[in-house]
């Protein structure tokens, strides 16, 4: 979190970007888009763009790494080199490292692990071009390529985060926000269960400041959560408009 | 973790192949459905993504300002990777490029220098000193064969797309952005050899069993300006003339799909 007294954050108490305080930036997600993969899905969260794919349960390898009663989940989050302004070298770093066990440990958490001994279930999550918030982005997109994979799930991870500008707690920070903000808390969270699964903060919040960030990330993964399942249902739902429902309908009675 | 294709479907392919047949119901000389986007992302100075059937890849083009290299005091430079991530395929994984991703940039690499495709010339600052460094980065989303042209299009089509971010430096010779001098535009055109028969454009299942692989790059002025031979199997002469007078219209054709995407003055 680098102060810059020199970068306008609010302008007459508001966003750059137009945004309210708890408003999202534009969300897409789209289930199942590589043939190669078990499991995969797109998602544009305002400018960033992120792919996960999912290779799995397969088996562990290095032997070593299997453990006997259970699968590991096993997440790389990766960043394109040309997917942020200064190329980036191509390979993991200490951030990238960090993330990925973050995220395996997040989305374990959901998923039937016991079912599957001594495999693995691989989740790939490359960022193609960042804009602030590809953790979150990551989680969100490699949950519900885990979905599309068929993986016995308890339920979708979503992720998302809140921070502060210029004293004001706002919800899903963009770019200039992250980079010249007062802090960031990215959360990784289960709705069904009402919990959290991953959760970072940097910079510094008072504790009402926190209760308000979590206020909104929290009730801004739920929206996610129904984008998701929508994403999901619109690959594997077969499509009827209304007159072949009623058709349908008809050929009933 | 190597994948491993069934004597049964082996053996239908080299039976179809016979017949003159592919298991997609393709002609031997014919391509997939080829997508090119260009732009495709706003971080990068240029870049494209090309779908070819299913195999899926993007290219991105990133530069900076860096020190020419001694022998060639007065060019810029042009470096290109490949990333076969494990996303891509379950045969690829983690860890730095392997000999495949090293190969394909390589090819990528030498049909874009060689030719002159980019006017390294007008890209040196400062002779001796600097230059504009340009990165080519691969990126394998999804593996079903041909990578070779499918990064080769893409390449082209992302430095046509590119501009020479000269406003983000303060060294630079220019203050506003410009489009990267173009040359050329040369088009990769692989073949693949199983048994006795010569196929264009293959995939994946059919990479599998192939014998020879034969890419040849034209530029606009029917010239060629690079080729590779890989895998272990051989080429008469005869098929490598062959191979290279249905490169010429194909990468003639490909061309006219690139320009169709990207129409731009520096070219």
């Amino acid at each position: 979190m680098g102060s810059n007294e020199d970068i306008e954050l609010l302008k007459d108490g508001e966003r750059i970007d137009g945004r309210a305080f708890d408003e999202l930036r534009d969300i897409k997600i789209e289930a199942g888009v590589l043939k190669r993969a078990d499991g995969s899905a797109y998602i544009e969260w305002g400018k960033n763009k992120l792919m996960a794919a999912v290779y799995g349960p397969r088996e562990m390898h290095p032997r070593h790494a299997q453990e006997t009663t259970k699968a590991v989940v096993r997440a790389r989050y990766n960043m394109a080199a040309f997917s942020v302004p200064d190329r980036k070298r191509p390979g993991p770093d200490r951030r990238s490292i960090e993330i990925s066990k973050l995220m395996s440990e997040a989305l374990e958490k959901v998923v039937f692990t016991e079912k599957y001994p001594r495999s693995v279930v691989d989740v790939f999550v490359e960022v193609l071009q960042a804009s602030a918030g590809t953790r979150c982005a990551g989680l969100t997109v490699a949950s519900v390529a885990l979905a599309d994979a068929g993986i016995p799930m308890s339920d979708l991870v979503v992720g998302c985060a809140s921070g502060k500008i210029e004293d004001q707690v706002v919800l899903d920070l963009g770019k200039n926000e992250d980079n010249y903000g007062q802090a960031d808390v990215p959360i990784g969270y289960i709705p069904r269960t009402e919990e959290i699964c991953l959760l970072q903060m940097d910079g510094n919040l008072t504790i009402e400041e926190y209760e308000k960030a979590m206020e909104f990330s929290i009730d801004a993964c739920e929206e996610i959560y129904e984008l998701q399942r929508e994403a999901l249902k619109n690959k594997y739902s077969t499509h009827l408009d209304k007159d072949e429902i009623e058709e349908l309908k008809e050929g009933v009675e | 973790m190597k994948e491993i294709l069934s004597n049964i479907t082996k053996d239908y392919l080299y039976r179809l192949l016979k017949e003159g047949k592919r298991i997609d119901g393709r002609d031997l000389i014919e391509y997939r459905d080829l997508q090119i986007e260009s732009d495709w992302t706003e971080s990068a100075e240029g870049s494209a993504r090309v779908r070819l059937g299913d195999t899926d890849v993007i290219v991105g083009i990133k530069m900076d300002v860096g020190e020419p290299f001694p022998d060639t005091p007065d060019k810029g430079v042009l470096t290109t990777a490949a990333e076969l991530i494990p996303m891509a395929s379950p045969e690829y994984e983690s860890g730095p490029p392997g000999e495949d991703a090293t190969e394909l940039a390589r090819v990528v690499d030498r049909g874009i220098r060689e030719s002159g495709a980019v006017d390294t010339t007008e890209l040196c600052i400062e002779e001796g000193e600097k230059a504009w460094v340009i990165f080519i980065d691969i990126h394998v989303l999804d593996f079903d064969g041909n990578l070779f042209d499918a990064a080769g299009i893409g390449a082209m089509t992302a430095l046509i797309d590119a501009d020479v971010p000269a406003s983000d430096f303060d060294d630079a010779e220019e203050d506003e952005d410009y489009p990267l001098p173009i040359e050329h535009i040369v088009v990769p055109t692989t073949f693949t050899k199983i048994k006795d028969q010569i196929i264009l454009d293959s995939q994946l299942e059919e990479e599998k069993i192939a014998d020879a692989r034969l890419t040849v790059t034209f530029n606009e002025e029917d010239e060629i300006v690079a080729m590779q031979k890989g895998l272990r199997g051989v080429f008469k002469y005869e098929d490598t003339m062959e191979c290279i007078e249905k490169a010429k219209d194909i990468g003639e054709e490909m061309r006219e799909k690139i320009l169709d995407e990207v129409d731009r003055e520096n070219i």
